[in-house]
């Protein structure tokens, strides 16, 4: 099976970068193919890179308290850009009645602080390798499961 | 409950930065014996300062307690500042929101998002004498966390304490003002590290002229250690900027005796309690000594470190957060034993949200315990002559020692930023310590031992919530105030600033002029921008 290809960016101006790396590290440990893209890059840019890129997954992380807008902006590049297929999570300092709202915009997968590595690792892979095993099926993107 | 029993082999304990702990010291640990400690030592308030800047430290004067805050607006912040200091506070803290510590104006579309959430929108002279509106600025010393646009923030204070009546000269406070410590962990740069390096220098040297009781410059080594580095790397990275911000002022022509006294640092004190007072008084004597034997200072003024703590954020919880609250006044205490001459007490619900009230309050209420109750600050560094804390002090020193060489033979602090280095071995260290953290060999109460069974969350509601509005409110407000001014003097000021910037002189006096007449951050921003570029990270692997 083709390595899962997972994006990680910075969304907005947060520099607080720590957790995204340390994500980056464990993720390529696990096999995973990882484009970082670095901070302060735009929704429409984390989109267009995720499709350029054929990615499987869109990792943000937002530590400035700005994820609902944030995150509200990806999901509708997502939908104008046509990148419905590709699962976005998002991770950071995100109170616990923010990630149903997050759940609810679209967002699929929410890692509040606090949230085990291995956890985060794991549901990941697990979003990131439903779109392999899809890509791996020969179906177009807009024929293929996305839960 | 779920009770995990650590399995460790206890024949070899390690600090947090990995220094090896004996069982027990003894006199026998303190190489040379006493007379060879008291030549390390010295007193309180003399060289080498191991033991404090000051020779009747707290008993003489308390340290500043300075609780940082601003949050959007600029009359939201000026309540909170009153509040705080209606509240006993003695010295204010400025966190300014991202566009403005990035040089974006509240209504550009890259701030959207942002305006107001980590600190106070600033976008002309204007917000920032509502920011200080009844608070008078000759008598409360102000600190400003911004650094990429330091320059622009400081003239707008500037301006905002001229429409006040302050002159210059009677302005107390800090600008952090430390840029490589933007490459290296915090992540606010605008422009590459050259130019960069250049507007801090603008800054030290007008305010060695203009503004005698400022202290234009913090060196931080907090941001590296929050990022992930330990005590070692942390006081290595602060002194091998330190040497680099020295040699750039004295390329400039500045006289080190007249600038190194008014550098003041900014350090972490995380939870090992021993080892961090130990890096805070292996601190002060590095840096004595960097400023004789390197820089060849004469006067103790020139060579004595003063720092302030910021405590430790990483090392808080969103699990059982009330924890955090015996973290913090471990922190605490630990940097008022290191000799801290100010101190933030992190908020208990600083790991998911922008302190509470009650939480700003109950830091301040944790320095002022450990001031009033705790009886610690009554005598000059009481853990002198420990064993242990004399053998850690020296160790740290040796490796820090060690560490500020190896930087030095790739060409200082600036160049290993340029190339990354620094940063790779700070986001490998924050790998690492996460995964001691998932095997259970780092405990952390409430997370990985003594966890609540089934709280797989932050267990705790948000209570501080940012106005959505305030940032088109901020961004309309400021569009008003451009419309009703007369837009010549600003562009003659933004002009004049242009042509100093890409002559080479100093930048400040024009930042002052077009502040005066009411130019926006980014606009100031923009100017620089046009003339330096910007900068972007090197990829992390």
């Amino acid at each position: 099976m083709t390595r899962p290809r997972i994006l990680l960016a910075k969304p907005g101006l947060d520099g607080h970068d720590r957790g995204i790396k340390v994500i980056a590290f464990a993720l390529r440990e696990a096999g995973a193919e990882v484009i970082y893209l670095g901070l302060r890059q735009s929704p429409a840019a984390i989109v267009a890179a995720a499709l350029a890129e054929d990615a499987d997954l869109i990792g943000i992380s937002v530590l400035s308290g700005a994820h609902l807008p944030l995150a509200g902006q990806i999901i509708a590049q997502r939908a104008e850009r046509g990148g419905e297929h590709i699962p976005v999570a998002i991770g950071g300092t995100i109170p616990a009645e923010h990630v149903g709202r997050l759940l609810d915009m679209g967002v699929d997968a929410v890692y509040p602080v606090g949230s085990p590595m291995a956890d985060v690792v794991v549901g990941l892979l697990a979003l990131a390798t439903e779109q392999v095993a899809g890509k791996d099926s020969g179906l177009p993107a807009g024929e293929r499961a996305v839960s | 409950m779920t009770m995990r029993r650590i399995d460790r082999d206890l024949s070899f304990v390690t600090t947090d930065s990995g220094i090896p702990v004996q069982v027990v010291y003894t006199a026998d640990d303190l190489p040379g014996g006493e007379a060879a400690l008291a030549q390390r030592l010295g007193l309180p308030g003399e060289p080498p300062f191991t033991r404090g800047p000051y020779p009747t430290m707290y008993r003489g004067q308390l340290w500043t307690m300075r609780q940082f805050a601003g949050f959007g607006t600029p009359e939201h912040t000026n309540e909170r500042f009153r509040f705080l200091l209606g509240q006993g506070q003695t010295a204010l803290s400025v966190a300014f929101d991202l566009p403005t510590q990035l040089g974006y104006d509240s209504g550009d579309p890259m701030a959207a998002a942002e305006v107001g959430r980590v600190g106070v929108a600033i976008d002309t002279a204007d917000d920032m004498a509502e920011v200080f509106d009844g608070i008078p600025l000759d008598r409360v010393s102000v600190n400003f966390t911004i650094n990429a646009t330091a320059p622009i923030i400081l003239a707008m204070y500037l301006v905002a304490a001229e429409r006040s009546g302050v002159p210059f000269h009677a302005l107390a406070g800090t600008l952090q003002n430390d840029i490589l410590k933007e490459f290296l962990a915090r992540k606010a740069y605008l422009y590459p590290p050259g130019p960069s390096l250049r507007l801090v220098t603008d800054v030290v040297e007008f305010s060695s002229r203009e503004l005698p009781r400022f202290n234009p410059i913090s060196i931080t080594g907090y941001h590296a250690r929050e990022a992930g580095c330990n005590a070692v790397q942390e006081l290595a990275l602060t002194m091998a900027s330190a040497i680099a911000y020295s040699e750039a002022f004295l390329a400039r022509g500045m006289d080190f005796e007249e600038f190194a006294p008014r550098l003041s640092f900014h350090f972490a004190t995380t939870l090992d309690l021993f080892e961090e007072v130990a890096k805070l008084r292996a601190a002060r004597r590095i840096w004595h000594r960097v400023a004789t034997e390197r820089f060849g200072a004469s006067s103790p003024a020139a060579a004595r470190l003063r720092f302030f703590s910021g405590n430790s954020g990483t090392t808080l919880t969103a699990q059982q957060p009330l924890n955090n609250v015996i973290r913090s006044t471990l922190q605490c205490l630990g940097a008022v034993l290191g000799g801290a001459q100010s101190i933030h007490v992190m908020g208990y619900d600083e790991a998911y949200q922008i302190p509470s009230e009650e939480a700003v309050t109950l830091s301040l209420r944790t320095q002022q315990i450990i001031a009033l109750e705790s009886g610690v600050a009554r005598t000059a560094d009481p853990l002198a002559g420990s064993f242990y804390v004399e053998r850690l002090t020296d160790e740290i020193e040796a490796r820090a020692c060690a560490l500020m060489a190896d930087i030095h033979s790739i060409g200082g602090a600036v160049a290993a930023i340029e190339a990354g280095i620094p940063q790779r071995w700070i986001a490998e260290s924050a790998y690492r310590a996460e995964q001691e953290l998932a095997s259970g060999e780092r405990p952390k109460v409430g997370v990985n031992v003594y966890a609540d069974t089934g709280d797989g969350g932050t267990g705790a509601a948000a209570t501080f919530e940012v106005d959505p509005l305030a940032g088109e409110r901020q961004a309309a407000r400021t569009r008003a105030r451009m419309a009703e001014r007369d837009p010549r003097p600003r562009m003659s000021g933004l002009l004049r600033l242009a042509d100093d910037t890409s002559s080479g002189r100093n930048v400040m006096p024009a930042l002052i002029e077009a502040a005066r007449a009411g130019a926006t951050v980014g606009k100031m921003a923009d100017v620089f921008r046009d003339a330096f570029g910007e900068f972007t990270e090197p990829a992390p692997w």
